[in-house]
């Protein structure tokens, strides 16, 4: 109990820095909006082939985007030695990633609230697909690759090029979630009646998901230590 | 209140401490002196659950350190270099934030209460990036207390103070003292150590060299026992 208590205390502070700050989200959300003016003008919105592209779309967005908040989330709390702050503090290592992976969840899900109905607005995009399994999927791809994501940041921030290492350990890592989350994006945008196809993906991507982030809780004690 | 048995830390093959073996009575304030490099710092660390020993064996308050871990850091205050305060934050949200994740009851009222105690009160919603050295001093030293611990680990906490600064944090230690809690500070500044500290201890090499009682505040004997242990001059 204590360890949800004090990871949502530590969520919370990320939080309110960044309403403070507002220097992740910021750009991340600008990031997301460069990619998608950038993309409508590099395909026609009135031609239907250009609905292909926009799952790829989505997951450039959540992918870059993402790695743009992940890289401060450890590197933030190397000034002042604040992760000494928090390890001498009566809490579990493990703790410490579920809160961080709180807070960078959270503002994953606001750049996608904020950049998702903007691209489908630029590319003209007429929803016909299924909607909850839509953010089922965004739900299920963001998750893994935050989970991951941020215990991989927590690993790269004792590096001295951390920003080119997290990318690099990341994108091997989270290749099976990011193709599975393509896969089923794009079936239930365009060929809603393939859903079972979907959903083998989906399921596929949640057993990944699970077990990312259970061994990433049990590991972190290891990777936290100075 | 600490007891430490034959504890080694070894960090890229070099054995930073050696065997340190030191018992600690609670109320007692102790001073650790050394060079550079001698292992005080990596013996607070220890201390302060930062880094894992080698070996050996660290009970606090009767506890094992390896297993209780949780349990002891409750009990510990820990103020290193360096502040453990975000920038961005108020004197009063840093020290709420620090008081919540120790479980401090009506931490709002505390928090203000020691922020009055370090002589800030008017800076409480300030924040802390516009501070001095010494104004961040101040406030690290009232974070390193906000749960009111019995053990309070301070590596040299006087460094770069001024004189209405180290005032203030050798009252919060006496005061601390007066409470019974136990204070191990790593410090370079001979003369605090003798004004607040009932017992000194030299370390050398990553081992005790020296550990005796100071009386009347003799400034001038721990000088000749560092000098004589540290430097080989009698």
């Amino acid at each position: 109990m204590n360890l949800f208590r004090t990871a949502l205390f530590l969520a919370k502070k990320d939080l309110y820095s960044e309403l403070k700050t507002k220097q992740i989200l910021t750009t991340q959300i600008i990031f997301a909006g460069l990619v998608i003016v950038v993309f409508s003008f590099a395909f026609d919105p009135a031609n239907n082939t250009t609905k292909a592209v926009i799952p790829g779309v989505i997951w450039v967005i959540i992918v870059f985007a993402g790695i743009l908040g992940l890289n401060r989330s450890f590197i933030s709390e190397q000034r002042n030695d604040t992760m000494q702050g928090l390890l001498v503090a009566p809490m579990e290592a493990a703790s410490i990633y579920l809160g961080k992976f709180i807070a960078n969840f959270a503002m994953m899900l606001v750049v996608e609230i904020v950049s998702i109905p903007f691209l489908f607005l630029l590319f003209d995009f007429k929803f016909l697909g299924s909607f909850p399994y839509f953010i089922l999927v965004i739900f299920l791809g963001s998750f893994g690759f935050i989970a991951i994501g941020t215990f991989l940041a927590a690993l790269a921030a004792n590096s001295k090029s951390s920003e080119m290492l997290l990318p690099l350990l990341l994108f091997p890592i989270t290749t099976p979630i990011l193709i599975g989350v393509v896969q089923a994006t794009k079936i239930i945008l365009t060929n809603v009646e393939k859903l079972s196809s979907a959903i083998a993906w989906i399921q596929l991507v949640t057993a990944y998901d699970v077990i990312f982030f259970v061994v990433c809780f049990l590991l972190i004690d290891y990777v936290l230590e100075v | 209140m600490i007891d430490i048995k034959n504890l080694t830390k070894q960090a890229d093959n070099k054995l930073i401490l050696r065997g340190v073996d030191l018992r600690v009575e609670k109320g007692e304030t102790v001073a650790i002196l050394g060079p550079n490099g001698a292992g005080k710092s990596t013996l607070l660390k220890v201390l302060a659950t930062l880094i894992k020993p080698t070996s050996g064996h660290v009970l606090v308050n009767g506890l094992e350190l390896k297993k209780n871990h949780i349990e002891i850091k409750k009990l510990l205050g820990y103020l290193p270099h360096s502040s453990l305060l975000y920038d961005h934050y108020s004197p009063l949200e840093n020290l709420v934030f620090f008081g919540n994740i120790y479980g401090v009851q009506e931490v709002e009222q505390k928090a203000i209460k020691l922020v009055k105690e370090v002589g800030l009160s008017f800076f409480l919603n300030e924040p802390v990036k516009n501070f001095s050295r010494g104004m961040i001093q101040r406030i690290a030293i009232a974070r390193a207390i906000v749960h009111d611990p019995e053990v309070l680990l301070l590596d040299e906490p006087h460094t770069g103070l001024d004189q209405g600064a180290i005032s203030i944090l050798n009252n919060v230690i006496l005061s601390m003292k007066e409470k019974g809690a136990t204070t191990l500070m790593v410090t370079h500044d001979f003369k605090q150590a003798v004004e607040i500290c009932d017992r000194i201890i030299i370390v050398k090499n990553g081992k005790i060299a020296d550990d005796f009682m100071i009386e009347n505040q003799n400034l001038r004997f721990v000088s000749e026992k560092y000098e004589l242990q540290v430097e080989g001059v009698s």
